[in-house]
């Protein structure tokens, strides 16, 4: 058998071409789920059939903020927290591109609360997916603002005394067009969701319920990376129909997976265009407009280039 | 349905049977192939890689139904399934 394998490893991993396999082995520890979400990442990439020269990935510092590096596309690292603003930046002056955002619990809604919850409001056309592992992985286990109540972290040796956020509730409240929780263990529902965020306008967002195997389960009873996948495993259910402002998540109860939301509104690209054409009909006629603007050369086509080429 | 046709000599349906790869030294040994496969085809080696993680090995080729959970799941991008060739 040991021959047998050794024979096989000559054929490569389906993925690489949409991995940067000269910085693998990649930091994660051994039974942290965020090489499973990659994989769902990179597969529902595949099956949107979007072009992957038109698509970037912004990620913000973290464990989780490590994965744009990670991944062979037009990628960026921004500083903690500030993945939204840059991702929106980019959409909007480059409109053509699918732009998504991975990162972390503690970088999208601890730093970069008020970034997403803003985004959400707008309908900024970007796709945000966030990996909750309910702690700051990176920096060595500290309270994050998902941390569920009375769990240990490096910050609450006594337990957390804090209400932790609810990240698929606030992302509806906060008006997002797409609204979906899945945990690392739903390898395909969530491949499936990622295929159709990458093809739908609008704020999409995307909740990653992953064990972080060396802080958090440590932290908390021990334990795998496996066992955490376990547990998901026995406490998770699938409803699409539930209320994503009504589903905390805390130590015990179900976790409630699904798509909760998936509805079409005008996005801020759109609200933009109908502004500017409400205000400037005072004046001219708007189709004569556009066909003059579209006589203006005013942009030069580039070229462009992706490490895959060269 | 015409099921009563040709009773004898109809082809046998075709089983579709995968071929495990496994990259010994990527693998972190977390165990979640071998638990996650639906037809217990894995299992962990007392070998050791070369970073000293007990991969998984192929205890029951046969079994395997190509359904690709072992290698959605794996972390480290460190098992895949192609469809194997009759
Ligand atoms: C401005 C700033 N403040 C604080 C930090 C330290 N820091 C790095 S990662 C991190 C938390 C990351 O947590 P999360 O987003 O949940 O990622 P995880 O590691 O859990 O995947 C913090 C606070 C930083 N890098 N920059
Ligand atoms: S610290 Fe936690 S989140 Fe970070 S790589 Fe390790 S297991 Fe994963
Ligand atoms: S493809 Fe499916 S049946 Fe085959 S080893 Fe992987 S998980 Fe098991
Ligand atoms: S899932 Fe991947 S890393 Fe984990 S034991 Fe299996 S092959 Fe190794
Ligand atoms: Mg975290």
């Amino acid at each position: 058998m040991a021959n047998n394998t050794a024979q096989l490893q000559e054929k490569t991993h389906p993925m690489e071409d949409l991995l940067r396999m000269d910085r693998m082995p990649h930091i994660w520890c051994s039974g942290c789920g965020l090489g499973s979400a990659v994989t769902a990442f990179v597969e529902g990439l595949k099956k949107a059939g979007v072009s992957y020269d038109k698509t970037a990935i912004v990620s913000g510092i973290g464990c989780t903020g490590r994965v744009a590096g990670y991944v062979r596309l037009d990628s960026y690292h921004t500083t903690h927290g500030r993945a939204i603003p840059f991702a929106t930046g980019l959409k909007l002056a480059n409109r053509d591109l699918t732009v998504f955002v991975f990162s972390g619990d503690g970088d999208l809604f601890a730093i970069g609360g008020n970034h997403l919850i803003h985004a959400a409001r707008r309908n900024v056309d970007i796709n945000v997916i966030c990996v909750n592992n309910f702690i700051y992985g990176m920096t060595g286990g500290q309270n994050a603002p998902t941390t569920p109540l009375g769990a240990y972290s490096s910050t609450a040796p006594f337990g957390n005394y804090e209400m932790p956020f609810n990240l698929v509730g606030i992302a509806a409240a906060s008006g997002a067009s797409y609204v979906a929780r899945w945990t690392t263990m739903h390898a395909r529902r969530l491949t499936d969701s990622i295929a159709t965020a990458a093809n739908k306008k609008g704020f999409c967002f995307i909740e990653i319920v992953s064990p972080c195997a060396t802080v958090f389960a440590r932290k908390n009873g021990g334990g795998t990376g496996l066992d955490l996948l376990k547990e998901f495993q026995t406490r998770s259910i699938i409803d699409h129909e539930a209320d994503p402002t009504q589903i905390p998540l805390t130590m015990d109860n179900e976790i409630v997976c699904g798509e909760f939301v998936n509805e079409d509104s005008p996005t801020f690209w759109e609200n933009v265009q109908a502004g500017i054409k409400s205000q400037l009909e005072k004046f001219s006629n708007w189709e004569e407009m556009q066909s003059n603007s579209r006589k203006i050369p005013h942009k030069t086509i580039r070229k462009y280039t992706s490490s895959r080429d060269s | 349905m015409r099921f009563w046709e040709k009773p004898f000599g109809k082809e046998k349906p075709k089983t579709i049977c995968g071929e495990i790869h496994i990259i010994n030294d990527r693998c972190k040994g977390c165990s979640f192939c071998i638990e996650y496969c639906p037809r217990d085809v894995l299992e962990l080696s007392k070998d050791f890689n070369k970073k000293g993680y007990h991969p998984p090995i192929v205890a029951k080729p046969d079994m395997c139904t190509f359904c690709g959970l072992c290698e959605m799941i794996c972390p480290d991008f460190a098992i895949f399934v192609t469809e194997k060739e009759e």
